[in-house]
């Protein structure tokens, strides 16, 4: 048949059909080995076809045919192009195209409106409040449907963050990113974040009201994932091109180790041993004290003991390794931050405020990221009216108040990790020594999907002395001990039900019941409730440790059991004050007890020694406090380092032979009344010279291969008030020269300037910045706040999605510990008289970078304001501040 | 001219219906269909296949963005790295859109045309 006078004859819908047809034949037809010629669409059998194609040749350019495949070769390859991931771009076609690509994530930023859906898994109505600053308040009948909504609501607005961060904890970030993080994840599952949660969560499953709740967050959760669709995913997942899994119990587990870990690094086993086996002891005692002399301790001075059992000193304990004279070198330790920027709370009783009723206030120091680390909610059933801050992927609020309560949290500090040297028969790794005998070791392989890559394979061993970091296929060489750890996040433990308890807690008694299930990462919780009680307990499984050998200051003797672990302190032993004589109780990472608590514990110069001093100072000086003075103190940016420690620097400096520009910096730090406010300009001096100065000092403390612990900033000044000589004055880079403790002084000095020049001051003009009043042009690098440049970093480390040039005052040592990276997280103050809250937190309710609320408070935060929260009781509704509300049906 | 137009709108049409429940490349097999099936020259369904799915896109990104006050754009701009330039961004939105669906097209007219 003719095809052109075929084509003719038909009309639209059989041309279409024949269409069809034909391309269908074409692109199978090959292969399809017809045996007899297609009447209808005119394909040719095979042997017709070679046939009829050679014709065509002969008769039709192949050019023809050359173009056609050229044209379908481009068109395919753009597809497959635009729709892989290359290298760390998007596939851009999926990401850019406005029906499933990142343009769906622009939110809309007038169309709130009440909305109703049905969600299979409820047992019955919830309705979620949402007010201007899209906090949701949730309202349900019973705690299963609180907790499913929870999980629902986290995960409608910071689902990605929850994944990410427990994809972190469980070391599987190279599926995502690929293999540029193995090793962290390695090192992730190697310290036991994953055994650990693993541990937990079956110890959970064994109460069956910590199950059920659990389960219905995580149903909750779940129940929002299965609406998405791709368009739907947050833009982190299409930006990475990954697709959202299902939450799990573990998952919850995996957030709370995570939370472990990063509240867990104040041990320096490893370092301390280093720096003996280095310097000596003498030295050791003198750099790293257990206590410092202005000790003003979270538990009263002069406190006397009631505890109920005295701790057993075995004295036959086994020295530990270091003073038994090894000069042994470790190269490697889990690495941690230079210093602490810790954590504040406090609660002042009635008899100290205008009110007559206890204000409580906290602000935990982390390090600042977008979508911020807290999310925050209120949660009503018949069972509780709770408010405050909640992880989300964890279900509960973790620092907040109901209508009888309020509490909040800081960082222990305690050293709940040990480390222990063992010894493995030989190179199989299969057997270790305990006691003269052969143990036999437990091995787990960890397999790591690396995205683009084969899977790697880990061997991570298991002892009875913990989990072994470090051994000859981990770490830096060439030193490679085989270095076990033991923490206490790797045994099991229940910490949501300590949150349950004190979500619905009335009174002291429930906050003390609650606190015992507690265990990892050891808290300082603060309480106060509405009848007129404050409190606060230091709260965490310690072990007993023998004082007589410092055990866990040093590497410990894995090869026996002297150096084991071999019990925990009780938790009604754990420091406790409640109503304290003075009125107040507080904690700022400061020593939990004063040298006469009868439970040793390894001190060393890890806690803080600034803020805990200023806050008990202002709350002592204290009268007729009301909310506005603890929104001062809580933003007080008064440096009480730099008061301690610049006469001590200008006294011994020698002025003779400085610039005139260099005088005025003198002047200037001669006239500085200490305070760190944003428009200040002395603490740049300050903070340049004090740093150059501790890299001049404890330059003996920086060779990477033997990782050491700086001395802290109290030990620094004293150091270099009292000792006039010391061989740690003498610069190492500078071999022709020894210098001394003015030298070094100067030098530090003299680098100010040269810093000043050579740091670059980006202008501020990121085309992005929405809320210009805070950033634009409030910048001016010359200031404290311009120099000290805070930025809200994304959690996914994309910069257009952090929070850039936040102008803030504050520093390390401040109660306002907002440095560069870190600062206070959560700002809280709930006020037992009013029944009111004032909350602020560097964020936004919104995960998504694309919605007006992903930043909002950052601005509000960095200058020190508060939101009154809208604690809502059952009947209210929001009025003026309501944005929407959403209503749930089963 | 006419002909033209009628790819324009066919692929336009069928395209904004298909999206949202098929992947972006369905955008493809449109054009590849309204390429066969409307005669025109090759240029012509190039042309026409490029530019229905870029207006469709830049116009559908737009009203997006627009209703966002461009606020997540500008953010994307920045990481892509186009400066925060959210024109450019729509652009190269269109483009990417536009070649694949014109290929197809000027595909489909010549697997017509054998």
């Amino acid at each position: 048949m003719d095809f052109k006078r075929f084509k003719k004859r038909i009309n639209f819908f059989e041309k279409l059909q024949y269409t069809l047809t034909v391309c269908w034949h074409k692109i199978l037809g090959n292969k399809l080995y017809l045996n007899r010629c297609c009447n209808w669409c005119a394909i040719k059998c095979n042997s017709c076809k070679l046939k009829s194609n050679i014709l065509a040749l002969v008769k039709k350019p192949p050019v023809k045919y050359f173009k056609l495949i050229l044209s379908l070769a481009i068109t395919l390859a753009l597809i497959w192009l635009l729709n892989s991931k290359l290298g760390m771009a998007p596939p851009f076609a999926r990401f850019l195209n406005p029906f499933q690509g990142f343009w769906q994530n622009a939110e809309n930023a007038n169309a709130w409106k009440d909305d109703e859906a049905k969600v299979a898994g409820l047992n019955d109505e919830v309705k979620v409040y949402f007010d201007e600053r899209l906090v949701p308040h949730v309202f349900a009948k019973n705690d299963a449907d609180l907790y499913f909504m929870q999980g629902y609501i986290a995960a409608k607005y910071r689902l990605w963050q929850m994944e990410i961060q427990t994809h972190n904890a469980a070391g599987r970030v190279s599926e995502v990113v690929g293999e540029k993080a193995i090793d962290v994840d390695r090192m992730q599952r190697r310290i036991g974040l994953g055994y650990g949660a693993e541990e937990g969560q079956a110890y959970i499953a064994k109460d069956p009201e910590s199950k059920k709740l659990i389960d219905a967050y995580c149903n909750g959760v779940n129940a929002y994932i299965k609406t998405l669709k791709p368009k739907d995913y947050p833009v982190e997942y299409k930006l990475l091109d990954y697709a959202p899994e299902a939450w799990t119990p573990l998952k919850v587990a995996l957030l709370l180790k995570n939370m472990a870990n990063m509240l867990s690094v104040f041990e320096y086993d490893i370092e301390n041993t280093n720096f003996v086996a280095k310097y000596g002891e003498e030295n050791f005692r003198k750099l790293y004290p257990d206590f410092i002399d202005s000790e003003d301790p979270i538990v009263p001075l002069g406190t006397k003991w009631n505890v109920s059992a005295q701790p057993e000193v075995d004295n036959t304990l086994r020295q530990a390794i270091v003073t038994n004279g090894t000069k042994e070198l470790f190269a490697n330790v889990i690495s941690k931050p230079d210093e602490i920027t810790g954590s504040n709370n406090w609660a002042v009783s009635g008899s100290k405020t205008k009110s007559g009723k206890p204000i409580l206030c906290n602000d935990p120091h982390l390090r600042l990221s977008l979508p911020s680390i807290w999310y925050e909610m209120q949660l009503v059933s018949p069972n509780m009216n709770v408010y405050g801050a909640t992880l989300p992927g964890s279900p509960a609020v973790i620092i907040g108040f109901n209508d009888s309560i309020a509490w909040g949290v800081t960082n222990g500090g305690r050293d709940v990790r040990d480390w222990y040297k063992v010894k493995f028969k030989d190179a199989s790794h299969d057997e270790y020594e305990y006691n003269g005998q052969w143990l036999k070791a437990k091995k787990k392989v960890e397999r790591y999907k690396v995205r683009g890559k084969a899977d790697v394979l880990d061997t991570v061993i298991y002892t009875r002395f913990g989990i072994v970091v470090f051994d000859q296929s981990f770490g830096t060489a060439p030193s490679r001990q085989d270095l076990a750890m033991r923490w206490t996040a790797h045994l099991p433990s229940n910490e949501f039900k300590t949150f349950y308890q004190l979500n619905c807690g009335k009174n002291y008694d429930d906050y003390i019941s609650a606190l015992k299930n507690y265990n990892c990462p050891a808290q300082n919780f603060v309480f106060a409730s509405r009848s007129g009680d404050i409190a606060i307990k230091e709260q965490g499984l310690f072990p007993l440790r023998n004082k007589a050998v410092e055990q866990g200051k040093f590497i410990s003797d894995g090869t026996t059991d002297k150096d084991e672990w071999k019990g925990f302190i009780p938790a009604e032993d754990n420091p406790t004050v409640r109503n304290p004589e003075r009125g107040f109780v507080s904690s700022a990472n400061q020593h939990p007890t004063d040298s006469t608590y009868p439970y040793y514990y390894p001190g060393v110069g890890v806690y803080e020694n600034y803020r805990n001093r200023r806050i008990n100072k202002l709350l002592t000086d204290g009268k007729d406090i009301d909310v506005d003075f603890m929104k001062k103190m809580q933003t007080d940016n008064y440096n009480l380092l730099a008061k301690e420690a610049v006469p001590v620097l200008l006294s011994l400096l020698n002025k003779s032979g400085l610039s005139t520009d260099e005088l005025k910096i003198v002047e200037a730090l001669g006239k500085w009344n200490y305070i760190n406010d944003a428009h200040e300009v002395a603490p740049i001096y300050f903070d340049i010279w004090w740093n150059e100065l501790r890299k001049l000092l404890w330059d003996e403390m920086t060779d990477k291969n033997v990782p050491m612990k700086q001395p802290n900033f109290y030990v620094t000044v004293e150091f270099l008030k009292h000792d006039s000589t010391s061989q740690f004055y003498d610069n190492l880079s500078t071999s022709d020269k020894k210098e001394t403790r003015e030298d070094i002084v100067l030098m530090a000095f003299k680098r100010i300037e040269d810093t000043l020049h050579k740091k670059e001051f980006t202008e501020v003009n990121e085309p992005y910045d929405r809320d210009e009043s805070y950033r634009k042009g409030d910048l001016k690098p010359h200031d404290w706040g311009g120099y000290k440049d805070t930025k809200i970093t994304n959690l996914a480390m994309i910069d257009p999605f952090s929070s850039v040039h936040v102008y803030s005052g504050g520093n390390i040592g401040i109660i306002n510990a907002t440095n560069t990276t870190n600062g206070p997280s959560w700002r809280m103050i709930v006020d037992e008289g009013a029944m009111k809250a004032y909350v602020v937190y560097p964020g936004g309710e919104s995960g998504n970078p694309g919605s007006l609320y992903y930043d909002n408070m950052v601005g509000p935060w960095a200058k020190g304001l508060y939101f009154e929260a809208n604690y809502l009781k059952q009947g209210d509704d929001l009025g003026a501040k309501k944005l929407f509300v959403s209503t749930f049906k089963p | 001219m006419k002909n033209f137009l009628m790819t324009v709108v066919v692929i336009i049409i069928a395209s904004a219906v298909l999206q949202p429940f098929l992947p972006w490349y369905v955008i493809a097999g449109v054009a590849f269909g309204a390429g066969y099936l409307i005669k025109q020259s090759g240029f012509a369904a190039f042309s026409a296949g490029f530019v229905a799915i870029f207006v469709l896109w830049i116009a559908y990104a737009f009203v997006l963005s627009h209703a966002n006050n461009d606020l997540l754009a500008r953010k994307v701009a920045a990481v892509l790295p186009l400066h925060g330039n959210v024109h450019l961004l729509l652009l190269i939105t269109g483009i990417i859109g536009g070649l694949v669906s014109g290929f197809a097209a000027l595909t489909g007219r010549m697997a017509a045309d054998l």
